[in-house]
C-alpha cells in the first residue's frame, strides 16, 4: 500500500489478530514444550 | 547502498490511524526466527558423528555465528537506520535463510567448511541485521514505553530457542525413523539434519518476510494519542537531543555501557554454558549426583524460561524505575546472588535453582534494557546503529565467558568428578566482573552537549520526532 498519503487508515482487527496469532501460537508451543521439560526438575530428580 | 523502492523507508510510513500494536508481532516474527541460534545443541551430536569431528569443531559454527552477529550489527547498523526496518528485515531474512540452505548443502555433501560459511558467516550476518532491525522502529512507535517495546522483541530472541528445540527434534524424528529423542543415546543421521536445515531455512524465510511486509515506521511528528512528551517526568539521563552513531563511540557513556553489557553477559554465560553439568556437580555425592540427567535437562529448560521472561519483565520495569537503577539491580543484585550461589548454593536444590534462575533473568534483562538505555542517552536519531555497535560487547562476552569458566574448571579436575567447591573460583571471578560493571554503570552521566547534533539538521528533525 502506498504510504505517502496523509489519508487516515484503519488497521483491520483481523490483520492484527492474524499477526499476533502467527507469532503467539509458535511461542505458546515452545513455552509448553519447555515447561514440560522443566517439570522433570521437580519430578523427583 | 540504495535499496529497491518497495523496501524503502518512504514506502512504509504509516498513515494516521495505523495501529502501532501491529509492530511488535512484526518484530517478533524476526526475533523468534533468529533466536534459533541458541538451539544448536539439539543437533550438535548428530553433526559430530556425521562429520567425524570433535565437539569443539562443531561448536565453532555457533561461535562464528555469534561473532558475525556482533560484527554485522556494528557494520550495518547505520545502513539499517538509514533504510528502515523493512529493508533490514528483508535482508536479514535472505541472509538467515541462505545460511541454512548453504549449511544444509554442506551437511549433505560432507563439507564442514560450507557449514561454517553458511550457518556461521552468512547466517551470522542475518542474525546481526535481524537483531537490530526492529529496535529503533519499536522505540519510535512506543516513546511512552521503550523498555516494554524492546523487551517484547528481544524476549522473542529468547523464545526462538524454545520453539526451535522441540520443533527440530520433531522434524528429525520424521526425517530419520530410527531416531528417538527420548533415548539419550539415539543420534539422528546427517541427512536428517541436512533436511532439517532445509526446512528451517524455508520456514524462517516465509516467517521473517511476513514481519518485513507488515512493519511500518511512524510519520514525522507522530506521537501516541494522549501522550505529551513535555508531561513526562524528567529524568537526568533521558535526553531530547540526538547523537549520531559516529559520535556516540567517541563518548565515555558508550564505552561505559559496553563494559556494563560485557560484564553482565559474561557473568550470565558462565551459568548458561555449564547449566546441566553444574547442577549435577553441585549436588554430587561421590561419583553420583543426587540430580538426575533428566532433571538437569529440566533445569536448563527452566533457565530458558527465566532468560526469556527476564527480557520482558525487567525491561518493562525499567520504564518505571529508570535504566541506570535497573542496571544497578542487575549488576549489584547479581553480585549478591553469585556470592550466595558460591557459598550456600549447594545446601539445597531449590535454593540453587532459585538463585540461578534470578541470575539468568537479570542476564536476559540486561540485553533487552540496553536499547532503551541507549535511547535515553543518545536519543532516537541513530539508536539502531549505536545498538549495533554496542552488540560487539556480546560477541566479546561470548568468547570470554566460556573461556573463564572452562579455564577454571580445567584446573580443578575432570568433568563428571567436579563438586560445588570447584566452581567457586569461577563464580567469584563473575562477582568481580559484575563489580566492574556496577562501577561502570555508576559512572554513566548525561552525554556532553558538544556531541549533540545541531537541532536544525533535517535528519535530526526527521528522526527525532518520536
Amino acid at each position: 500500500m502506498s504510504q505517502d498519503s496523509s489519508q487516515p487508515t484503519h488497521t483491520p482487527a483481523a490483520l492484527l489478530g492474524l499477526a499476533w496469532a502467527l507469532v503467539g501460537i509458535p511461542l505458546v508451543y515452545g513455552l509448553w514444550q519447555t515447561v514440560k521439560t522443566a517439570a522433570t526438575l521437580f519430578a523427583g530428580g | 547502498m540504495a535499496v529497491p523502492s518497495f523496501l524503502a523507508r518512504e514506502r512504509i510510513v504509516a498513515r494516521p490511524g495505523f495501529n502501532r500494536w501491529l509492530i511488535p508481532p512484526a518484530a517478533l516474527a524476526v526475533h523468534l526466527c533468529i533466536g534459533q541460534v541458541y538451539a544448536t545443541s539439539v543437533y550438535k551430536a548428530a553433526l559430530v558423528k556425521h562429520f567425524g569431528s570433535s565437539l569443539t569443531a562443531i561448536g565453532v559454527v555457533f561461535s562464528i555465528a555469534i561473532v558475525m552477529l556482533g560484527l554485522s550489527a556494528a557494520v550495518f547498523g547505520t545502513w539499517v537506520d538509514r533504510n528502515g526496518p523493512r529493508a533490514a528485515m528483508f535482508t536479514a531474512a535472505l541472509f538467515w535463510s541462505a545460511g541454512f540452505l548453504v549449511g544444509s548443502l554442506g551437511i549433505a555433501t560432507g563439507q564442514l567448511w560450507l557449514l561454517y560459511l553458511g550457518y556461521g558467516v552468512i547466517g551470522g550476518i542475518g542474525l546481526g541485521i535481524g537483531y537490530i532491525s526492529p529496535v529503533s522502529t519499536l522505540i519510535k512507535w512506543f516513546p511512552d514505553r521503550p523498555g516494554l517495546a524492546t523487551g517484547m522483541a528481544i524476549m522473542g530472541f529468547g523464545g526462538g530457542a524454545l520453539i526451535a528445540s522441540p520443533l527440530s527434534r520433531q522434524l528429525m524424528t520424521w526425517y530419520d525413523s530410527s531416531y528417538n529423542p527420548a533415548d539419550k543415546t539415539s543420534v539422528p543421521g546427517g541427512s536428517s539434519v541436512a533436511l532439517l536445515f532445509l526446512t528451517l531455512g524455508l520456514i524462517y524465510l516465509v516467517f521473517m518476510m511476513f514481519g518485513a511486509f507488515i512493519v511500518r515506521v511512524p510519520a514525522d511528528g507522530w506521537k501516541p494519542a494522549g501522550w505529551d512528551p513535555s508531561m513526562v517526568k524528567h529524568r537526568e539521563l533521558v535526553t531530547r537531543e540526538s547523537v549520531s552513531a559516529a559520535n556516540s563511540i567517541k563518548t565515555p557513556q558508550f564505552w561505559l555501557l559496553w563494559i556494563v553489557l560485557f560484564c553482565n553477559v559474561t557473568a550470565g554465560i558462565g551459568i548458561l554454558e555449564q547449566a546441566a553439568p553444574m547442577i549435577q556437580d553441585f549436588f554430587r555425592n561421590g561419583t553420583t549426583s543426587t540430580v538426575a540427567a533428566a532433571a538437569a535437562a529440566g533445569f536448563v529448560g527452566l533457565l530458558s524460561l527465566f532468560n526469556m521472561g527476564g527480557r520482558f519483565v525487567w525491561s518493562t520495569t525499567s520504564d518505571f524505575l529508570g535504566r541506570k537503577p535497573m542496571y544497578m539491580i542487575y549488576l549489584g543484585g547479581g553480585m549478591l546472588l553469585y556470592i550466595a550461589l558460591a557459598t550456600v548454593g549447594s545446601s539445597a536444590t531449590w535454593l540453587f535453582v532459585l538463585l540461578a534462575a534470578v541470575i539468568i533473568s537479570f542476564y536476559g534483562g540486561g540485553f533487552s534494557t540496553a536499547p532503551a538505555y541507549l535511547r535515553d542517552l543518545f536519543g532516537t536519531f541513530q539508536v539502531g546503529a549505536i545498538h549495533g555497535r554496542l552488540l560487539t560487547a556480546w560477541s566479546a562476552a561470548g568468547v570470554a565467558g566460556p573461556l573463564i569458566v572452562n579455564g577454571v574448571l580445567d584446573t580443578r579436575g575432570t568433568p563428571g568428578e567436579l563438586v560445588a567447591g570447584d566452581y567457586r573460583p569461577a563464580l567469584f571471578i563473575m562477582v568481580g566482573l559484575l563489580a566492574v560493571g556496577f562501577v561502570a554503570n555508576l559512572l554513566v552521566k548525561p552525554v556532553a552537549a558538544k556531541w549533540h547534533e545541531p537541532s536544525s539538521t533535517p535528519a535530526t528533525t526527521e528522526r527525532s520526532a518520536a
